[in-house]
């Protein structure tokens, strides 16, 4: 990296602000693979594949043909699915918000015994199976189950629940991580100074919090507005986004024109949803005191500390308690009617679906364990790709280059890792389809290999790690490094030792985010032949398919698998999170 | 010090994650090796790649059978349903995902015949002759046939003393109000099946009418299959609140209860679509040779004998017994209702369409 015998200037195209000025040839070099490589990673596993698919649907017979648009624009039901896109989004994220930051708050600024079982807990539905959710939520909405007196089935409403029961975890995650390394000093000054606890909130805490609300709410919007199944199986094509429309016209109706019209109409949303989530986040970023966890977080009491004088925010904290108490709750009724559901066997109860995950019966190629081992291993690949590209990605992305053309460049490279979010699986797995038959001339049909699996997941997973990492890198004070640079160290000295040593801190975080998401993934990948290993998620699906009680029995046994699986990983990465000391220079 | 150990777990749980990358990267190269290679392999005669949905399964060890009689490996590709096998095979004609496909049915049948997925291929075994009944076309052999049709929980009607319904104008009967769950005609293959047989059944101006007439008695459209029997249908093991579901003449096996006694569901007969799956060699395959003899093979006695058990279809071929469960509780409709695959594939878009307008609004 700062090998002493290259000594090319650092070159314009390097993104980079102060470091690089040093003119260290190696380091140049660093600025130009670390954009290189993401950036073909990118292109050759998402923008190729998705463009590829695109236009088949606008060239026929060689040449372009527009008209689709047109032919699209002019049926009514493309305007209700492109209103019902964005209302359900818009409303799933702010209900996220709202509740995620009291949940981010509780889980991670307070301290209480059992607080790391809750923070994995609600990591859960993140990574379950979609179909499986369905199950879930459909049969204690159902009239007649549990919650059959709410007349929810089949309403927005469901639809809206379900969205926010899997995208709660992102909200808690993305802002808590930030949440509790924030050095409690300045709101502390401001309360010293008389301000009320609402008012430190508002002046102080909530400024500070606002990139990561932001950037979580932003990764929110796109889970909604890309989800799928949860949609179809909660509440019908009556309800149908562009994600499922794009999904029958492709698989159901091989109407590859208004797909293509829908694909790209999609990306316009995106686009726009994310440059607006981005302006938001650029108007408050700025460096942040950040302290170690240990200093920030103060334990959570129901009763207020004695001694301690009245209007020292033990309401707002009790309160904060309470919303996140019952969120959980909330969350976990799905989850127990699941454990429930797959311990019914016949009219009676049993372990009998549990004990089944070892064989290969009901005509599955693998067991369930067999299939749990290939998750484990695809997604340990994948969450190694993710963490290299979308750390090099946070790190070009965190510099603060002088020249407008530099700032929007790495703003445009910010939101262009954040597209694979955005865009439909279906459009990315058939895509695959397109190109990945002997790619740039290799001999090798990658569609069938079984490589492109954890590819496809880390193409996933690259923006969650992106979003943990990058508000980290952010808020580190250039004081910290200017001061580092006077002391004499080198620019590479500066970046190993300041961004790289804070980096690491988050990457706790990053890993279980990667590694759950990776985990869960069934969208592009499920397009993806995998013979004869398919992973947990797939093989569940296929499970729930097929006729049979016994099928069915099994397939949520072994989604209750892969629940206690994410849930021990995820706490796994939190207890392996470094405490060390962050701010207190 | 504290500080020092935290930076070294970190740090070793990085080191950890990449080479545990690297380790499960070269790991999952192995299996992927031969299958990396699976473009340039299939062109050896040694392995045949067979293209097929998420429901193909057959029990264990008869791929291997297939492997000690001619020496040749089969590499199972599953992609999504029937629908999405198709149109997946549709765009990768020039570049076929494999050698031999399986699973396309008799809906989406002319799609594939005149896309040109398919090549020209008639098998010479004995249950070929079966076969040629469920004739569709050049280039796709039947292999196994099955009826979607409107099932009963035999344990509702008795409880209530209600007289089940026998016929698709039954649930139309306003005695019948709010019982009726089907699967969504553009998401799923048998909900799709259905709507087949109100058009078989009601004619290509009638059948609106009959949907408008099963919607204002309450129908309820779920997402799948699954969906409808195991949640929406009290038959299905998990007490949903409908007593009348649309599923497969075979699903009332499923129902027999543990200890003995007749299947608490049934099949309505006179409401049924018949479903029939096809194999095929794929044009542009690597390996036509073995995907001829991987479909000679799933016409054998031992495949044939297999599927009701693991694919819940009838066998094509005549030579081989079904279940003594099927004989009793699984019998085939004797008159399905029929809409000829030609006329299908013109009118799937038109007819989904205005299915969706009807039903979903």
């Amino acid at each position: 990296m700062s090998a002493p015998t290259l000594t090319r200037p650092a070159p314009a195209a390097a993104p980079s602000g102060a470091p690089v000025r040093g003119g260290r040839g190696g380091l140049a070099w660093f600025w130009v693979l670390a954009v290189a490589v993401p950036l073909a990673f990118l292109g050759l596993f998402f923008a190729w594949p998705v463009v590829a698919m695109i236009s088949r649907g606008f060239v026929v017979d060689g040449s372009l043909d527009l008209s689709g648009f047109a032919d699209v624009f002019s049926r009514p039901r493309t305007w209700r699915i492109v209103g019902l896109t964005i209302l359900q989004a818009t409303v799933a994220t702010t209900i996220a918000v709202l509740l995620g930051i009291p949940g981010a708050y509780v889980l991670y600024r307070r301290r209480w015994r059992g607080r790391g079982l809750v923070r994995a807990l609600v990591t859960v539905p993140f990574v379950l199976p979609t179909v499986v959710v369905g199950v879930a939520f459909r049969s204690l909405l159902v009239s007649g189950g549990p919650l059959g007196f709410l007349h929810l089935d089949g309403t927005l409403v469901a639809i809206v629940a379900a969205l926010v029961f899997f995208d709660y975890a992102v909200v808690v995650r993305g802002v808590g991580g930030m949440w509790e390394r924030l050095d409690p000093r300045a709101e502390q000054a401001a309360r010293a100074l008389g301000a009320s606890p609402w008012r430190a909130v508002r002046t102080v805490t909530r400024p500070a919090r606002t990139p990561p609300i932001a950037s979580s709410a932003s990764l929110v919007f796109l889970f909604c507005a890309t989800a799928f199944g949860t949609v179809l199986i909660l509440g019908g094509l009556q309800f149908g986004t562009i994600e499922t429309e794009i999904w029958v016209q492709t698989t159901q109706f091989l109407d590859l024109r208004a797909a293509a019209v829908l694909s790209v109409v999609q990306l316009v949303i995106v686009g726009v949803a994310l440059t607006l989530a981005g302006r938001a986040r650029a108007r408050r970023e700025r460096a942040l005191a950040l302290s170690s966890a240990a200093d920030a977080v103060r334990p959570l009491t129901l009763r207020r500390v004695p001694g301690t004088p009245p209007r020292d925010g033990h309401g707002l904290a009790l309160a904060a308690a309470g919303v996140t108490a019952l969120v959980v709750v909330l969350l976990c009724l799905p989850l127990v009617n699941l454990v429930v559901r797959s311990l019914r066997v016949g009219d009676g109860w049993g372990l009998d679906h549990y004990a089944a995950l070892g064989t290969t019966g009901g005509g599955m190629t693998v067991s369930v364990w067999a299939a749990t081992l290939t998750s484990l291993r695809t997604a340990v690949v994948a969450t190694g790709l993710a963490l290299v590209v979308g750390g090099l990605v946070a790190l070009v992305v965190s510099r603060r280059p002088r020249q407008m053309a530099g700032r929007r460049a790495v703003a445009g490279l910010d939101a262009l890792f954040m597209l694979p979010l955005g865009v439909s699986a279906v459009t990315v797995g058939f895509g695959f389809l397109l190109s990945m038959h002997e790619p740039l001339g290799l001999p090798i049909d990658l569609r069938t290999s079984g490589v492109l699996v954890p590819i496809a997941q880390a193409v996933v997973a690259v923006p969650l790690v992106v979003r943990t990492v990058l508000p980290v890198l952010r808020a580190i004070d250039p004081r910290l490094k200017q001061a580092a640079a006077t002391l004499g160290a080198s620019p590479g000295r500066v970046l190993r030792s300041v961004d790289l040593a804070l980096a690491t801190r988050s990457v706790g975080l990053a890993v279980g985010f990667a590694f759950a998401a990776s985990l869960g993934e069934f969208g592009a990948t499920s397009f993806l032949a995998r013979p004869d290993d398919p992973t947990l998620p797939v093989l569940i699906f296929r499970l729930i398919g097929r006729p049979g009680p016994d099928s069915y029995g099994m397939a949520l046994a072994a989604s209750v698998v892969l629940a206690v699986l994410t849930a021990g990983i995820v706490a796994a990465c939190e207890r392996l999170r470094a405490p060390g000391s962050g701010g207190d220079w | 010090m504290p500080k020092k150990i935290s930076v070294v777990t970190t740090t070793a749980l990085v080191a950890t994650l990449a080479a545990a990358s690297l380790a499960a990267c070269s790991s999952s190269d192995d299996p992927a090796a031969p299958a990396a290679s699976g473009g340039t392999t299939s062109a050896a005669p040694g392995t045949v790649t067979l293209v097929t949905h998420d429901s193909f399964a057959l029990s264990d060890g008869i791929l291997d059978d297939f492997t000690a009689q001619t020496g040749i490996t089969v590499k199972v590709v599953q992609q999504g349903d029937a629908g999405a096998l198709v149109n997946q095979l549709v765009l990768t004609k020039d570049a076929p995902l494999g050698d031999a496909t399986f699973g396309i049915d008799n809906t989406f049948a002319s799609r594939a015949i005149d896309e040109g997925v398919v090549t020209s291929y008639t098998s010479t075994v004995p249950a070929a002759a079966d076969a040629a009944q469920h004739s569709v076309g050049e280039g796709l052999t039947a292999i196994d046939y099955g009826d979607v049709c409107i099932n009963v929980d035999h344990a509702w009607f008795t409880k209530k003393k209600l007289a089940e319904p026998t016929s698709l104008d039954d649930l139309t009967d306003a005695k019948y109000k709010d019982l009726l769950v089907v699967p969504n005609a553009v998401t799923s293959s048998p909900g799709f099946a259905f709507l087949l047989a109100t058009i078989g059944a009601k004619g290509d101006d009638g059948w609106q009418a009959y949907w408008e007439a099963l919607k204002k008695n309450g129908l309820k459209v779920a997402d799948g299959w699954s969906d409808a029997y195991f949640t929406d249908f009290s038959g299905g093991g998990a007490d949903g609140p409908r007593p009348i579901v649309l599923s497969y003449a075979s699903s009332p096996p499923s129902t027999v209860p543990k200890d003995g006694g007749p299947a608490t569901t049934g099949a309505l007969l006179d409401t049924c679509f018949r479903q029939t799956e096809y194999a095929g060699v794929l044009a542009g395959a690597k390996n036509p040779a073995g995907a001829e003899k991987l479909i000679d093979f799933l016409l054998s006695d031992e495949v044939q004998a297999d599927i009701p058990g693991s694919m819940y279809m009838y066998p094509v071929s005549r030579a081989v017994d079904i279940p003594a469960d099927w004989k009793t509780y699984a019998p085939l409709a004797t008159n399905p209702f029929a809409v000829d695959p030609a006329e299908i594939a013109a009118n799937r878009s038109t007819w989904l369409a205005d299915w969706s307008q009807t039903v979903i609004g």
